[in-house]
């Protein structure tokens, strides 16, 4: 029974959306609903069914399944609302919902919403892959999917655009169900997959990387893959010419990149950042007061422990909004991703706040030895010095209200090798 | 002196080996514990997944329950091949007790009751 009114809705009932309920109920929230389009809760993680999961959120290496299942079963026990096989299809800015199923339509009020809906993955076109269309090429989490899921092999002969984590999980997975994986190619000169996924996924089954090379072609002609050619490319990502390998094959995975999915944030009007994820401010609040946002469709996470974490965070936000701490009126510092900086979260910070605040970005390139730098401006306000940084490591620094109180006019984050 | 990439977490923590066993670059204990195994006898927890019959899903989620010698991945990946279980299944119940006598059971890692 869908009700037609509730202090939240949470939209997407993966790790996110789950992860949030729960917390805000914890925090006394009664009327909660978790809209989920799939017929299971869990989002993604029903298809990671490799371990590596939960070292911080339960201390124990669990799979997705398990992972994902933990929530569920807390999600049940706090009785919380939750249906399934129902999709969202908008988001009003006055928070109200409308929803679809095979039962019916349902227009739903909401005090306050939770969009968590994931991400998805750049495909062919996205990256203007060059070269004909056949079938045989897809995406690393649709032969996930079909694997995983439902027991079929993409291919037997298989060759991976790029060097993501789920690439590279890929490649290890195909390769145990009986597929030969030919090599993983990766456009920058370095790997953007987890070290450990290159040497369990990869080295284990001495599966060759070719780091600075694309796919150059794909053959195709008659709509059947039948093999794709790979070049090297120089610093500024043009083809070498010369340097093609040719490969036959019957698939070719893409492993390029997820892209936040939030048409439902954009058509409510809610503004959305470069890497399109909403912009927020240091409650996760979106542009839309009291439309809160958290997990792969705010930024892309490298791990699920880490969107159930921001994601309880979120809810500690939502419980204020709703007991009437909001701050609408609010004057913001931005904050501003500059030099080796690809981005930072949150994107801007009230100058009312009280509270320590955390900042999640991203590198644009490894770098060792390095200051991260917060600056009012031009003037240094903090430097933090590491060892080493990776763009497929999200960078997590917090600084405190006091520190927070020195910014008068922006805050920006740039990262520099120390000399 | 040996490099290597801790595997146990995704923290892939890179740590230094020299000749006595000793392990430099490890964030926590279980990193020395990894250096010394996997130079010595490397294991790996393999994960996949069976046939299921009697519900809309086809196949289920597997794993080892502990990790296995390296090199018999392949030998335990042709014996989870063989399982067929039927619905429902629950987390933790044995789709292969003691495989190959490894001493390590295959346990069901998804609940499906349809
Ligand atoms: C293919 C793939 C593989 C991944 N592998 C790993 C991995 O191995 N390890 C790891 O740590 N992380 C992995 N990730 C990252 C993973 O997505 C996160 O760790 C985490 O699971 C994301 O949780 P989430 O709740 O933000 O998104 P999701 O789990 O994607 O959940 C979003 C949910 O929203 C629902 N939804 C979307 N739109 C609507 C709508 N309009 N109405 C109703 N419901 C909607 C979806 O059905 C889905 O259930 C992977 C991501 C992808 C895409
Ligand atoms: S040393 Fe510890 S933290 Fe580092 S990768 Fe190994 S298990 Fe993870």
């Amino acid at each position: 029974m869908i009700k037609k009114n509730y202090d939240l809705v949470v939209i997407g009932g993966g790790s996110a959306g789950m992860a949030g309920a729960i917390e805000a109920r914890k925090l006394g929230i009664q009327d909660i609903l978790i809209i989920e389009k799939n017929d299971y809760l869990g989002g993604i993680l029903n298809q990671c069914v490799h371990n590596g999961f939960g070292l911080t959120e339960f201390k124990e290496e669990l799979t997705g399944p398990e992972f994902m299942t933990r929530l569920s079963d807390q999600v049940k026990e706090l009785k919380i609302d939750y249906v399934l096989n129902t999709t969202v299809t908008s988001l009003l800015p006055d928070k109200t919902i409308y929803a679809s199923n095979q039962e019916g339509f349902y227009i739903i009020k909401a005090k306050s919403v939770l969009v968590t809906t994931g991400c998805y993955e750049r495909n062919a076109g996205a990256i203007m892959l060059p070269g004909d269309r056949p079938s045989g090429v897809v995406t690393a989490g649709t032969a996930q999917l079909y694997l995983n899921i439902y027991g079929y092999l993409v291919g037997k002969r298989v060759f991976i655009l790029g060097s993501g984590d789920i690439g590279l999980i890929m490649a290890r997975r195909l390769t145990l169900e009986g597929a030969k994986v030919l090599g993983v190619a990766e456009l920058c000169p370095y790997s953007n997959g987890l070290n450990r996924n290159i040497v369990q996924c990869l080295e284990d089954f001495h599966i060759p990387l070719y780091l600075s090379h694309t796919v150059s072609d794909v053959d195709g002609y008659d709509g059947i893959l039948h093999g794709i050619t790979i070049s090297q490319v120089d610093e500024h990502n043009q083809i070498i010419p010369g340097t093609e390998k040719k490969y036959e094959c019957d698939t070719l995975l893409l492993s390029v990149g997820l892209i936040p999915n939030s048409p439902l944030l954009r058509d409510a009007g809610v503004k959305l950042s470069r890497n399109k994820g909403a912009i927020v401010n240091e409650r996760y609040e979106t542009s839309i007061p009291g439309v809160f946002s958290a997990g792969n469709v705010l930024h892309v996470h490298d791990l699920v422990d880490l969107v159930t974490k921001e994601s309880r965070l979120v809810a500690h936000f939502i419980k204020e909004y709703l007991d009437g701490k909001e701050s609408a009126q609010d004057k913001y510092l931005d904050v501003i991703a500059s030099d080796g900086v690809g981005y930072v979260l949150p994107h801007k910070v009230s100058l009312n706040n009280t509270h320590d605040v955390t900042f999640k970005f991203r590198v644009r390139k490894p770098i060792k030895d390095l200051n991260v730098i917060f600056l009012d401006k031009d003037s240094e306000i903090k430097k933090i010095f590491k060892p080493v940084l990776i763009p497929s490591e999200m960078t997590e620094i917090t600084l405190t209200s006091e520190e927070l109180k020195k910014f008068k006019n922006n805050i920006t984050v740039k990262v520099e090798k120390k000399i | 002196m040996k490099e290597l990439v801790c595997i146990t977490c995704p923290r892939g923590c890179r740590l230094k080996v020299d000749e006595k066993m000793n392990v430099t670059g490890n964030f926590c204990p279980r990193g020395k514990i990894y250096a010394v195994n996997e130079l010595t006898h490397p294991v790996r927890v393999v994960t996949s997944t069976v046939k299921l019959t009697g519900s809309i899903y086809p196949r289920v989620s597997v794993k080892t329950k502990d990790p296995i010698p390296k090199d018999k991945i392949f030998n335990v990946m042709d014996e989870i091949n063989k399982v067929t279980l039927k619905c429902p299944v629950h987390i933790g119940d044995i789709a292969i007790k003691n495989v190959l006598g490894l001493g390590v059971d295959i346990v069901v890692t998804k609940n499906i009751n349809k």
